[in-house]
């Protein structure tokens, strides 16, 4: 298969990228890793008469920590985030998500931001960095903006990014002591998107109790669910295995799948359930070895 | 639309084209460079049939723009060979009976390549989870494994 025909942009900085995007208005689309973007394109689901590749662009690849923030360049591979001492020792829901997104070949090109701006409900980043409370940085005429995750994703492949701006960076608090998190993915293969697929991070006070716990479900619904009436429940419990399967009830009920060749409403409702218990465990368990 | 000119080193030979935007990599090799060792099977990043090494990484060449390579390193299965000596992944391939039909060879082969360059001596967990993007359909998997590993430990005992 063979795209329609584009015109494609290699800027050498950021500032030459955000004038083609500015100049192009609507009919330019940002070429990352192009895992998602090139498909689309070779199927003619999507179009776009120009493509601005960032891939030649320096300083957007990196995984580092300043002061209590871990900031990951838009175009970071996943293959980085997986190899990532940091990332597997304190971050370990990243490592999780990076591990089942796509197969390890997609995982050498496929980016971070690409997965987030691409917008699309079924990738894993979503729901994870909605359960850690990212922030990203969006990159545009007027220089860097923040939005939190929670009011970045906007519809069905939808962001708040507007056509001009690159998401050229993620934010993630650190967490503080007791915290974990893990990302629990059911797949009919690898490579395929999930069926369901559930992100926990928890962080435990020092009576055991929960004091924070960030939940969200992947392709359960036209967009990332932040399971939020979920994560408010265990605030202040001691999240036992009554505890977790009340927050897994209700996670459940914030999604609203849609039937499709993975399963009907019912059952990816029902897993969506049965795999926020099980991340929602993980987690905890993690909040030990922290 | 444009056309952009590129060159690209494959197989250890830089190569020049003028090539349209939307030329897939995968295209490049087989079509302008004849070198159609480099498979196309699904044509939608699921099979690993076209996989080649970019920069040393392994990738779906169906996947990847012409234009995205430009003055980067591509090594396809034509470039395993040296001086008439097998690769020891194909010498793996070949001794252990690595392939049926033979379509997904090729990429499981580069994917096996990438792999041992990085862990010389992968488990069988480490193997499959490698070659987890190459799909066979004729399922040899259990005998691609074993091809992997005999190629480890030829190059090992090198």
């Amino acid at each position: 298969m063979i795209p329609a025909s584009f015109d494609y942009h290699q800027p050498k900085s950021l500032s030459e990228a955000v004038d083609l995007l500015q100049r192009h208005g609507e009919a330019a689309k940002v070429l990352s890793g192009g895992q998602s973007l090139l498909p689309l394109l070779k199927l003619r689901l999507g179009s776009a008469a120009h493509l601005v590749d960032i891939g030649r662009i320096p300083g957007l690849e990196y995984i580092k920590e300043e002061g209590d923030v871990l900031k990951i360049g838009g175009r970071t591979r996943e293959a980085e985030l997986e190899r990532s001492d940091l990332v597997r020792k304190k971050y370990p829901i990243l490592a999780d998500t990076a591990a089942v997104i796509a197969d390890p070949l997609v995982r050498n090109m496929a980016t971070v931001g690409g997965n987030l701006a691409h917008g699309d409900p079924a990738n894993d980043h979503p729901a994870t960095m909605l359960a850690l409370g990212a922030e990203v940085v969006a990159t545009g005429p007027k220089g860097a903006r923040t939005i939190p995750i929670a009011k970045f994703f906007t519809g069905l492949f939808q962001t708040a990014l507007t056509h001009d701006e690159i998401l050229t960076e993620i934010r993630i608090p650190a967490p503080p002591a007791r915290s974990g998190g893990a990302y629990v993915k059911l797949e009919r293969k690898v490579g395929d998107f999930a069926t369901a697929a559930a992100a926990a991070q928890v962080t435990l006070g020092a009576g055991g109790e929960v004091s924070r716990a960030g939940i969200a479900l992947t392709n359960a619904g036209p967009m990332p669910i932040l399971a939020e009436a979920a994560g408010e429940f265990l605030r202040g419990k001691k999240p036992d295995a009554a505890a977790i399967g009340q927050a897994a009830r209700l996670a459940s009920q914030a999604a609203s799948p849609s039937p499709d060749r993975r399963g009907s409403v019912e059952y990816k409702r029902e897993m969506a359930r049965v795999l926020t218990a099980r991340a929602l465990a993980k987690a905890v368990a993690r909040t030990q070895g922290a | 639309m444009a056309k952009h000119s590129i060159s690209v080193t494959v197989n250890g030979a830089s190569q020049g084209a003028q090539v349209e935007s939307r030329l897939l990599l995968v295209h490049f090799l087989r079509e302008n460079l004849r070198l159609t060792g480099t498979h196309i099977g699904c044509d939608t990043t699921h099979c690993g049939a076209c996989t080649v090494l970019l920069d040393g990484v392994p990738v779906k060449s169906c996947t990847v723009l012409a234009v995205q390579a430009d003055g980067r390193d591509v090594q396809t299965v034509e470039g395993l060979e040296k001086d008439g000596k097998l690769d020891p992944i194909q010498e793996g391939f070949y001794q252990e009976h690595g392939l049926q039909c033979g379509y997904c060879t090729p990429g499981m082969m580069m994917t096996g390549c990438a792999l041992l360059k990085s862990n010389p001596d992968p488990s069988e967990s480490e193997i499959r989870q490698a070659i987890s993007g190459n799909l066979c359909r004729c399922t040899g998997y259990v005998n691609i494994v074993k091809a992997v590993q005999h190629a480890a430990a030829a190059a090992r005992a090198r």
